[in-house]
């Protein structure tokens, strides 16, 4: 079991900014996050787009802005733990026992949750009989490849996962590749890529179509995909890949005793702290009275949020408020003479 | 000021008057329409403020912008009258209009 001062749940800029102001007032601090990167929803969802207002940052993209909170916390050391979901949060004495779905244990009298909209998770085909072929004959990403060598395989979606993987299985699999509509927004070379491949027939291209059912008893058989036109398609398939992207779910944190409201967690606006005491909600996650969804809210929220862990984890220390430009304290722990 | 109604999977309408200038999807948000997540808060990023426009309508409302057919691709159940209701404007012209509500919207 890991011990630390605090435990900081989402690798956004929020979670990023509280690590700095939890180091900086001499806190330890480890971090989880269920993406398999740092950056949270500026990575996934907006890595390109440029942000306007960040204070004191003309323009950046939701790149530009991780890579330069990274670097902020260069002088410290923090422990990241990337591809891990926070499952369990349980009180044990005075100390918060946080367990991750790879079997993880943390104690810590501090949790920090700045979680956005909950953890990233693949978005999966609508259709119910489909649940019974997961991870079995369908799946929303690909483990071992191995798996499909000499088989038939049919990915749905549009993007560059799908793409990809239609172009890299055509090698040594049957490959029916299945979009919604003629265009693809994956990148140019691969769909020329595509293209090709399925003039030479090795991918078999179709566009327009939709999954319709699953068909199969124990393994599954065929799919019928159906175009707009109405058109009913039967194909043959040992595995179905889906690619349609991440969907953020609230996930297991609605499971933890905390007051939630809409997928957000109300907090008090002095210590950004929940209706459980030692743990925090801090960025777009954390609601009370004139909320701003906005990432500067969030770091105004992560630095009150440290703050207030400092108490739990040095309960016989007094806080002192002290500025990075004057106090030499501070100067050392950002390893500045 | 239009009269939009969202019609829920449970084939309830709710006509909610939408001032000029909002959005259908935040129209529904700031109402409490069950349904419509907007998870990204209207950045075009998430594809959970998916509606279906009742085909009458769809010439009527703004035109597709660049980024919100690939964001489709991520809905639930496209149709060819699906649209991010993030992307629609409020104004006079769309009184009366009527989106239906996907299932779910992940």
């Amino acid at each position: 079991m890991k011990k630390t001062d605090a435990l900081i749940i989402g690798a956004g800029p929020t979670g990023l900014f509280t690590a700095h102001q939890l180091k900086l007032i001499g806190l330890d601090c480890e971090i989880v996050d269920n993406l398999d990167k740092i950056g949270g929803q500026c990575i996934e969802l907006y890595p390109d787009k440029p942000i306007y207002d960040i204070p004191a940052i003309p323009e950046c993209t939701g790149k530009e802005l991780t890579n330069n909170l990274i670097n902020q916390l260069k002088p410290f050391n923090i422990q990241f733990h990337l591809s891990e979901r926070v499952d369990e949060v349980k009180k044990e004495n005075e100390n918060w026992i946080v367990k991750t779905n790879n079997g993880k244990t943390f104690s810590t009298p501090n949790v920090i949750i700045a979680g956005g909209v909950g953890s990233f998770e693949p978005r999966k085909f609508g259709l119910k009989e489909c649940e019974k072929f997961e991870d079995k004959s369908i799946f929303y990403s690909v483990k071992d490849k191995k798996i499909f060598e000499g088989k038939t395989v049919s990915i749905f979606g549009g993007g560059d996962s799908a793409l990809d993987w239609a172009v890299e299985l055509s090698k040594s699999s049957k490959v029916n590749l299945i979009h919604r509509r003629d265009e693809f927004r994956g990148a140019q070379l691969t769909v020329d890529k595509v293209h090709e491949l399925a003039k030479s027939k090795k991918i078999n291209l179709l566009t327009k179509f939709q999954l319709k059912s699953v068909n199969g008893s124990d393994s599954l058989e065929s799919v019928d995909i159906k175009h707009d036109n109405e058109e009913v398609k039967n194909l043959k398939t040992d595995f179905v890949l889906g690619f349609f992207g991440l969907i953020m779910q609230l996930g297991p944190i609605a499971n933890w005793g905390l007051n939630i409201d809409k997928k957000t967690i109300e907090v008090d606006t002095e210590k950004f702290e929940t209706n459980q005491k030692g743990i925090y909600a801090v960025g777009d996650i954390c609601s009370y009275p004139g909320k701003l969804k906005l990432i500067l809210s969030g770091f105004h929220e992560g630095a009150l949020a440290a703050r207030a862990c400092f108490k739990l984890a040095r309960p016989n220390e007094k806080y002192r408020f002290e500025f990075t430009t004057s106090s030499k304290t501070l100067k050392e722990r950002l390893g500045k003479k | 000021m239009a009269r939009i109604n969202y019609i829920t999977h449970d084939n309830k309408t709710h006509t909610i008057e939408v001032q000029n200038g909002l959005t259908v999807m935040e129209g529904a948000v700031q109402n409490d329409i069950p349904g419509i997540d907007a998870d990204c808060g209207g950045g075009m990023a998430c594809a959970t403020c998916h509606v279906y426009v009742k085909e009458e309508w769809l010439d009527k409302l703004p035109k597709k912008e660049d980024g919100e057919e690939d964001m489709l691709d991520m809905a639930f159940e496209p149709k060819q009258n699906s649209r991010l209701s993030c992307q629609l404007v409020v104004s006079n012209d769309l009184d009366g209009l009527e989106v239906n509500i996907p299932s779910k919207q992940g």
